[in-house]
């Protein structure tokens, strides 16, 4: 008579059932299957209809077409682009655009969405109030209106050239869109720019060694006049030696346009305002959200300690709020680069609109091109969510320790 | 004691209590408080008010004041004629109104747009009030049988057959094309280096395409009959009726339970039939309106109700199978979702409008305001995948595992026990979705639809009313009716999230 325990049942086959069909068993497998064979029927049904089509258009599939000429213009370039170029140099200006266009928009967004997140957090009752009729107004309004509305309405409405709104004489506004003063590089540019590096580089070291020294021995150390000396001292000393590292190109009025300086064109400008404008109301929501996550003993904490009230908002409160802020900032971000590609409505030349719209009625290439220009966007979030994905864990392992 | 008492300077009674000081109280108080507390809040006040006086002002300015309220062209909106700075142009509107409203739906049928809103409008106001009762009827009737109604009010036409010819049709296309796949692998048996497996795989194909073949037979042989009989709706109707709740009587139980499954069934088909005869379906119905003539607001509620109804389905499908556990299946929603929730709803409708018809066959034209639709269904579905998951994370495991000791499969827990608290979960999440589908309903003007934006701008471009406030009067009026939808939905968003909430609060 044994009493010995039986021994449990083999796990492998368990195992293996588990990780081919999940809890659902044998059953999930054969779920599997059928939803394969219906994947591949429509994988199959695509194919094949989509190799019809395309003869019946008489249109080669493949990559090859980004080797032709474009022979088109685009009428904002950041590097040389002409008419006799590929259309893989338009992707590229395409996407350099859009680059530009979510950078710039991005700054802006963040500066005024943090403004009237202040306001809508302001003790006064008017900013307050100012506050939250922006950012109603602004939510609840199409993006696309608010971009056809700048550009077409309020930037429509703008004087021509000759009688543009001059600022200070330097830069004008007109319907054309704005004319600023370009710098042109002289002689002393270059020792210019690498002081400025060298300056910038020091002053990143100071102050990382000023706060070693506070948090290892407690020892504090008033950096900013070095650091000011460094960014604005050191460049001001080599222009005295090296002479002026840029001069200005004024714009001049000659006939009906302007010559000389550079030109933001209206595209742009109404692109801009409206993207940062329209992403500023989710951030504001996004900020005051996150500054009022944080719990009220924990500014009441700080002065109790001692600190001033900016101290407290600086070391106590804003690190805890960034927390919450940041994921849902990410985001934002990401959304403003997406709904940069609405430029096409108003004919910025962005990434869809010179490629997904021009290059595609020139060339037909539907499947390439569209593929090309969603494949980017998705590059792009997917960078994005995966830094997030780390900064998420990296505070949660913070919060942990 | 007697002392005390006879004191004369000893108070009997409390002294009442003085008034607050003016300063705190009341309007000045308040003033004092919230607006002129302090140097820096003086200086805001000030500034917020300069700021209000320099927006607010030369808006109504321009809306009210300075407004033209009549005239018949652009003569009437211009400063030389009018005789003052002319603010907005509202006779402009109100020659564009109907183009705004119905785009170019032919005038004598507008009824049928208008029809159509107000049956939106009696089934959608019982849905959203909390306390009227039947939600589930409604929601039916709102999901299911409004936008049938809806297609053929809007875009008329008739039917030809019932449940019968379209379950025949089906298995039949079905059929079709597996026969179809069968056969492409057995002429490539005859090349391939594998030839032996093709050759094998592609006869089981055909055996099952066969197979199938003769099993729809006797439902094919049917419809043909039913369609040579001159009644082919009504005959097709009856047949469908008998057989649908034949399946209702014993999927509810049999002789057992199955009678209150018999009686709805009946009366659904009863309440399709009364339909079907005051539309007229079965001979023609209405006179066919082609979607490109439809246009303004009307294009935008389709587009955006369509896209309400058809990505709720999708998006609990693409969120349950996130869930699954099914290897596959989990890893296909995953894709699906982070993809479509990857790229801009431009660069999808760009797909549904040039690579969709790629990938159909050559003969199947898409209508251009379907293919729109088809790119919004899915790209919204991701979205609506994402917030269900997050109700459905939201439900405690306690729920699924005392339905599952209780003896339900996997089905009945999910949509008797999980999905229903789930999705009341989230019900501000889905509105406030569809509050951005609303408003993302404007990019169809891109792709050449004309609805409420896409008619307004077409209308800058009429020379007849070509002035220099006529851009701003259009953006005005399309500006209002946007925010007074997206307003009123994101209010009764937050008053549900209230609703919601209410054990919460104290």
């Amino acid at each position: 008579m044994s009493t010995e325990a039986r021994k449990p049942p083999a796990q492998i086959a368990l195992k293996i059932r588990r990780i081919l069909g999940g809890k659902a068993g044998w059953n999930g497998v054969a779920v599997q299957f059928a939803f394969a064979a219906i994947l591949g029927w429509i994988g199959y049904e695509i194919v094949s209809n989509a190799r019809a089509n395309l003869e019946n258009q008489h249109i080669a599939a493949g990559f090859g077409f980004l080797r032709n000429n474009a022979g088109f213009d685009v009428n904002q370039t950041l590097i040389s682009y002409t008419g006799s170029d590929t259309f893989l140099r338009v992707f590229v200006v395409g996407l350099l655009n859009t680059l530009v266009v979510s950078v710039v928009g991005i700054f802006f967004a963040t500066a005024i969405g943090f403004i009237v997140a202040l306001c809508r957090l302001s003790p006064n009752w008017l900013l307050s109030r100012v506050g939250e009729i922006y950012v109603e107004i602004i939510r609840n309004l199409p993006l696309l209106f608010q971009i056809l509305f700048w550009y077409l309405a309020v930037l429509a409405a703008l004087p021509n050239p000759r009688q543009s709104i001059s600022l200070l004489g330097i830069a004008f506004i007109s319907n054309r869109g704005l004319v600023i003063p370009r710098p042109i590089g002289e002689s002393g540019f270059e020792p210019f720019l690498a002081m400025l590096v060298l300056g910038i580089v020091v002053s990143l070291g100071l102050r990382f060694y000023a706060r070693r020294a506070l948090f290892q021995r407690g020892q504090v150390i008033r950096i900013w006049p070095s650091v000011l000396a460094l960014l604005f001292g050191l460049p001001l000393a080599t222009m005295l030696v090296f002479g002026l590292p840029f001069t200005f190109e004024l714009p001049q009025l000659k006939g009906f346009n302007f010559a000389g300086g550079s030109r933001i064109i209206p595209e742009f400008v109404a692109l801009t305002v409206a993207l940062s404008t329209y992403t500023a109301a989710f951030i504001a929501e996004i900020v005051r959200a996150g500054i009022l996550s944080v719990h009220k003993g924990q500014m009441e904490a700080g002065s109790s300690l001692g600190l001033s009230r900016g101290a407290t908002l600086r070391l106590i409160v804003v690190p805890q709020a960034m927390r919450v802020i940041v994921p849902p900032l990410t985001n934002q971000y990401l959304n403003l680069t997406k709904n940069s590609s609405l430029a096409v409505a108003i004919g910025y030349p962005d990434l869809v609109s010179v490629f997904a719209g021009t290059s595609l009625s020139q060339t037909g290439q539907a499947i390439e091109i569209i593929a090309m220009t969603m494949g980017v966007y998705l590059l792009i979030s997917l960078v994005t969510s995966a830094v997030m994905s780390v900064y998420g864990w990296r505070v949660s392992r913070s919060l942990g320790a | 004691m007697t002392y005390i008492a006879s004191s004369s300077f000893v108070r009997h009674d409390l002294v009442s209590e003085r008034p607050a000081p003016v300063k705190t109280t009341g309007f000045i108080g308040w003033v004092r408080t919230r607006l002129f507390n302090s140097p820096t809040n003086i200086l805001l006040t000030i500034l917020g008010a300069l700021l209000l006086w320099f927006t607010i002002v030369p808006s109504v300015k321009f809306l009210m004041v300075d407004a033209v309220w009549s005239g018949n062209d652009r003569t009437a909106c211009l400063t030389e004629n009018a005789g003052f700075a002319v603010g907005a142009c509202w006779p402009y509107i109100q020659a564009k109104l109907p183009q705004l409203i119905y785009g170019f739906y032919p005038e004598a049928e507008r009824w049928r747009v208008n029809l159509t809103f107000v049956l939106a409008a009696v089934l959608l106001v019982p849905m959203l009030v909390p306390r009227l009762p039947a939600k589930g009827l409604n929601a039916g009737l709102f999901f299911f049988a409004f936008p049938v109604v809806a297609f053929f009010l809007l875009h008329g036409g008739g039917i030809k057959g019932f449940g019968l010819s379209w379950t025949a049709g089906l298995l039949e296309l079905f059929d079709d094309s597996i026969i179809g796949a069968g056969n492409v692998l057995l002429n490539l048996s005859k090349t391939s280096a594998i030839a032996p497996l093709l050759w094998v795989i592609g006869n089981l194909i055909m055996l099952v395409g066969t197979a199938i073949h003769w099993l729809v037979f006797p439902l094919i042989w049917l419809r043909d009959q039913i369609q040579g009989s001159g009644q082919s709706v009504w005959g097709d109707f009856a047949i469908t009726t008998v057989v649908a709740s034949l399946i209702a009587f014993i999927l509810g139980g049999g002789l057992r339970t199955g009678w209150r499954a018999l009686v709805s069934s009946i009366a659904t088909f009863i309440a399709i039939a009364i339909v079907i005869k005051l539309m007229g379906l079965d001979h023609g119905g209405l006179p066919v309106v082609q979607t490109s003539l439809w246009g303004g607001l009307l294009v935008t509620l389709v587009v955006s109700v369509t896209g309400i109804v058809t990505s709720l389905p999708i998006g609990i499908a693409l969120a349950l199978g996130r869930r699954s556990t099914i290897p596959l299946i989990r890893i296909f929603s995953i894709a699906f979702i982070e993809f479509w929730r990857g790229v801009p709803l431009i660069t999808v409708l760009f797909f549904a409008t040039y690579m969709l018809p790629l990938f159909l066959p050559g003969n199947f034209t898409v209508d251009g305001l379907v293919r729109a639709l088809i790119g919004i269904a899915l790209f919204t579905g991701a979205y609506q995948a994402e917030n269900v998951r997050g109700g459905l994370a939201a439900i405690p495991r306690g729920q699924g595992e005392a339905a599952a000791a209780l003896g339900l499969s996997w089905w009945k827990t999910t949509s008797l026990i999980v999905l229903p608290q789930a999705l009341r979960h989230v019900i501000p999440n889905l509105v406030n979705s569809f509050i951005s589908l609303f408003k993302d309903t404007s990019l169809v003007s891109i792709v050449a639809l004309f609805d409420l934006l896409g008619s307004l701008r077409a209308s800058f471009s009429d020379p007849k009313w070509s002035t220099p406030s006529t851009a701003f009067t259009g953006f005005a009026f399309a500006g209002i009716i946007y925010f007074i939808f997206c307003f009123g939905m994101s209010r009764y968003s937050l008053f549900v999230e209230h609703r919601l909430n209410a054990h919460r609060r104290n």
